[in-house]
């Protein structure tokens, strides 16, 4: 079993949950699940042509999935998969 | 829409903001959440990692800065519940690069800082269509934590 953390903003979508504990061998197959349980999720993780949004991130325990093999990234018994959200803004212009 | 935050933790917003001038401080803010009222317990400050040329009009927290703070909140038993970064010379209003780069549900507090002093801080929230920000209000609460 492994688990998806769940970012704040993104809990209403899955039910309030902050983890969420399933049976996964990959990155995208534990995507995948959470697409089929939690449907309303999937517009905030994907566009409309079903790539990733840049602003999600996604974290196998300490590594970034880029750094490693993307959704095809194998999962084994106890991972942690983290989803997190970019983080920027700023005030574009002066007083 | 109501954030509750201590005048302390308030104060160390703003002094996040007067240290970073003329660029742009951020961080996370910790805390829980009760129905429509939210409870600032902590923050942690961040690294602005936008590129320095643009540090002054754009701020960035780098994901695995992001990785590091919601371990920080998974292991005091509290939620990231927003940012809060400053506006230099700026008013405390989101931008049109806030408003693209902003998650529906967290609080955004942004504080405006003039010449080096800070001037006032507001709390924002995304609509759930993303079309605007609503503001939240600030409940200063004057206790020690």
């Amino acid at each position: 079993m492994i688990i998806i953390r769940i970012p704040t903003p993104l809990r209403p979508y899955v039910q309030g949950q902050k983890e969420i504990e399933i049976d996964a061998f990959s990155v995208g197959s534990a995507l995948e699940y959470l697409l089929l349980q939690y449907p309303t999720i999937k517009p905030h993780l994907y566009d409309e042509g079903g790539s990733l949004r840049p602003y999600i991130n996604l974290f196998v325990n300490e590594e970034d999935v880029r750094d490693l093999q993307n959704e095809s990234t194998r999962l084994v018994e106890g991972d942690r998969l983290m989803i997190l959200p970019s983080i920027a803004g700023g005030s574009g212009g002066g007083l | 829409m109501t954030i509750q935050i201590s005048r302390r933790i308030l104060q160390q917003i703003e002094d996040q903001g007067v240290h970073s001038y003329p660029e742009e401080g951020a961080g996370l803010i910790l805390g829980t959440v009760s129905g429509e009222v939210r409870r600032a317990n902590i923050l942690i400050l961040m690294e602005n990692r936008h590129a320095p040329d643009g540090r002054r009009t754009r701020y960035r927290i780098d994901p695995k800065d992001m990785l590091s703070g919601e371990r920080e909140a998974a292991r005091l038993e509290l939620d990231v519940i927003g940012i809060f970064h400053s506006h230099p010379d700026h008013p405390p209003r989101p931008s049109e690069f806030d408003t693209a780069w902003a998650l529906p549900w967290f609080s955004y507090i942004i504080t405006s800082i003039l010449n080096g002093e800070a001037l006032q801080s507001r709390s924002w929230r995304l609509s759930e269509n993303r079309v605007q920000f609503d503001e939240e209000e600030i409940q200063v609460l004057e206790i020690s934590s």
